[in-house]
């Protein structure tokens, strides 16, 4: 296992050295928020942060993505006939995700690839890709990843985690990809014992900076109709807004939505980032629509969370405690509230 | 790698305007290449995406029979932007069908048994494909006897007229043919809701299974009568629909609890339904 250390200034120089190797996303300040950008000239990284507002998950997984492509020009043999678009899936690496949102593409790994069907861009695009955590010696106010079986340095679903020790950075492998990603990085010298004393001193003060709990050890033995129909849910979901932003924000969320077009005679089919938030989610062609009232959108977001999923892989909830729905709802509607209503109901 | 939401090209061999009032029209497919047949290989009761380049997806039950060869059947209802532009096309144009998709009837459960049929309106698609595939003689000895009850607005707005005529001649298998009301007087079947006519014609349910696929109201007052019968719930087997896109299980919309209509389902019977919430 490799622990080096670097100089703040000396990792920047070496992430920019890697340009050969990967194509490197950092956090970049852009206006009030960071946000994940890819290092390009004249960016420059900045790991001086809580997290980004939005999720790295547009890296595996893009907003809007082009699936097929095909021409409607009846005059070519191949009309009407779809291909693949192609992709690029040379390596990234992810520098500086934080190990929330790592784990968020763990909980999230169990739908694009399962035994029975393989995503095959989410796939490809995740195995090419290198994730280089950063923990957390802050955690903020709306952090609960301790309470969902992850933690400020938490190194679940990361290649690499590196550690602020003020003046520089403690770089540990953890995987394959990891070492190879280490292997790349030029410079820095071997971790000695105080330094790395200095990490584990950090790791383990970290998570009790978090004094929120959020129990989720009753939500498998609920019976999901029961939960369905809990008095609460109206009340729950009266202030919301079904804006979706918690949807969008968050990393563990994967509904998409599947859509032609054309211009000129060239067509896409593309998916994009959809949300359970909005009504046409579920309409049918017929009119009819299961969840036509925000408050069985509302209940379909926290249950299919922190029930449906518990209930499905059995694997924990599907929420990787990273607070940007909490921080971000524009009318206050927490999740950790309404998961201690679904944990301590009946 | 293996893409699953590809579709395989197909050519329109064959439309046909089954239904009065021209919403509902039957699209025979044939793969563009021969071999994608096998690719597609199906049982009664699944579904597939139908895939028009430009304007999208749509579920549609597989309303042939796997032991009709050749080529790959679909009755669609003109209600949306897909539907509405396929019942535009023409015999010779060029699409795709990504499939087969979802779960099906529980056909080893029904061998040895007497099989009940229930279909309201254009929802006896799927319905169709089973009968098929019940009466052709290598697999009409594994049930008992199959009685059918379908149901439709007006004799004008029942599909499959032929076969349904040919059906009617059979003796080894009992049809119930009704319509809600006709001026017709020549109309020679029943006159009356699916619920009423399943009630006078369907007498037990001894070693009975029952296939319901219709529309919710239709489905909401066939139960009642099939619980009084003596149906059992793990007996009484639905169909149901949902808005999709995937097909696969992957995109998230076609829930019922955590259960997904197009992996899990469509098909679910009433004792898998009790268990889940009732959002659908």
């Amino acid at each position: 296992m490799t622990e080096k250390v670097f100089t703040k200034e000396e990792w920047t120089k070496a992430l920019k050295g890697l340009s050969d190797a990967y194509r490197v996303f950092v956090p970049v300040k852009d206006g009030d928020f960071h946000v994940f950008k890819p290092l390009d000239e004249g960016k420059r990284p900045d790991f001086d942060f809580q997290n980004t507002r939005l999720s790295p998950k547009s890296t595996v997984y893009p907003r809007s993505e082009r699936m097929f492509e095909y021409t409607v020009d009846e005059n070519d043999p191949e009309a009407n006939t779809l291909t693949e678009s192609e992709k690029d899936y040379s390596p990234q690496a992810i520098v500086g995700i934080r190990p929330c949102d790592a784990h968020a593409f763990q909980i999230v790994k169990l739908n694009f690839d399962n035994p029975e069907y393989r995503d095959p861009w989410w796939v490809q695009h995740f195995e090419s890709t290198t994730l280089v955590g950063l923990g957390c010696n802050e955690p903020s106010s709306t952090c609960f990843c301790t309470q969902v079986g992850g933690g400020p340095f938490n190194e679940k679903g990361l290649d690499a985690l590196f550690y602020d020790l003020e003046e520089s950075y403690l770089v540990r492998g953890l995987t394959e990809k990891g070492e190879e990603f280490l292997k790349k990085v030029k410079g820095g010298t071997e971790a000695d014992d105080a330094e790395k004393k200095k990490a584990e001193e950090l790791a383990l003060s970290a998570p009790k900076k978090i004094d929120v709990r959020v129990p989720t050890d009753k939500l498998k033995e609920k019976v999901q109709t029961e939960l369905f129909e809990a008095p609460f849910w109206e009340d729950v979901a009266f202030a919301c807004l079904n804006c979706g932003t918690c949807t969008y924000l968050c990393p563990t969320c994967w509904c998409f939505d599947i859509q032609d077009e054309v211009l000129d005679k060239e067509g896409d089919r593309i998916r994009n980032w959809d949300s359970c938030m909005f009504p046409l989610f579920t309409l049918h062609g017929s009119g009819h629509n299961p969840r036509d009232k925000k408050v069985q959108r509302v209940r379909q977001r926290f249950m299919h969370k922190l029930k449906y999923y518990v209930d499905k892989y059995g694997d924990g909830v599907q929420c990787s405690g990273c607070g940007r729905c909490v921080r971000y709802c524009p009318v206050n509607i927490d999740i950790r509230q309404v998961c201690e209503l679904m944990n301590n109901y009946g | 790698m293996e893409n699953p939401y590809l579709p395989y090209p197909v050519r329109i061999d064959r439309i046909i305007t089954e239904t009065e009032d021209r919403n509902l029209k039957t699209f025979r497919f044939v793969f563009s290449d021969p071999a994608n047949e096998e690719g597609f290989s199906y049982t009664p009761g699944q579904f597939a995406e139908l895939s028009i380049p430009g304007r999208g997806e749509i579920p549609i039950g597989i309303a042939s029979s796997p032991t009709e060869k050749g080529f790959v059947m679909f009755t669609v209802n003109k209600v949306g932007l897909v539907s509405k532009y396929l019942h535009n096309m023409k015999e010779g144009d060029i699409m795709g069908i990504r499939g087969p998709l979802g779960n099906w009837y529980p056909w080893e459960e029904m061998e040895g048994k007497n099989v009940v049929i229930i279909g309201g309106g254009f929802a006896f698609t799927t319905l169709r494909s089973s009968i098929i595939y019940m009466l052709q003689p290598e697999n009409r000895s594994r049930f008992k006897d199959i009685s059918v009850v379908y149901g439709a607005r007006s004799p004008g707005m029942l599909l499959y007229k032929d076969e349904l005529a040919e059906w009617e001649k059979r003796d080894d298998i009992d049809m119930h043919i009704t319509v809600d009301g006709t001026d017709d007087p020549d109309w020679k079947y029943n006159v009356g809701f699916v619920p009423t006519i399943t009630e006078q014609k369907i007498t037990s349910a001894d070693n009975a299974i029952a296939i319901v696929c219709g529309p919710p109201v239709m489905i909401k007052f066939t139960q009642p009568v099939l619980e009084k019968l003596g149906f059992p719930p793990d007996r009484i087997i639905f169909s149901l629909e949902m808005r999709m896109k995937c097909g696969i299980g992957i995109c998230g919309r076609c829930n019922i609890g955590d259960k997904y209509v197009c992996k899990d389902g469509p098909v679910f019977s009433l004792a898998q339904l009790k268990q889940m919430p009732p959002e659908y």
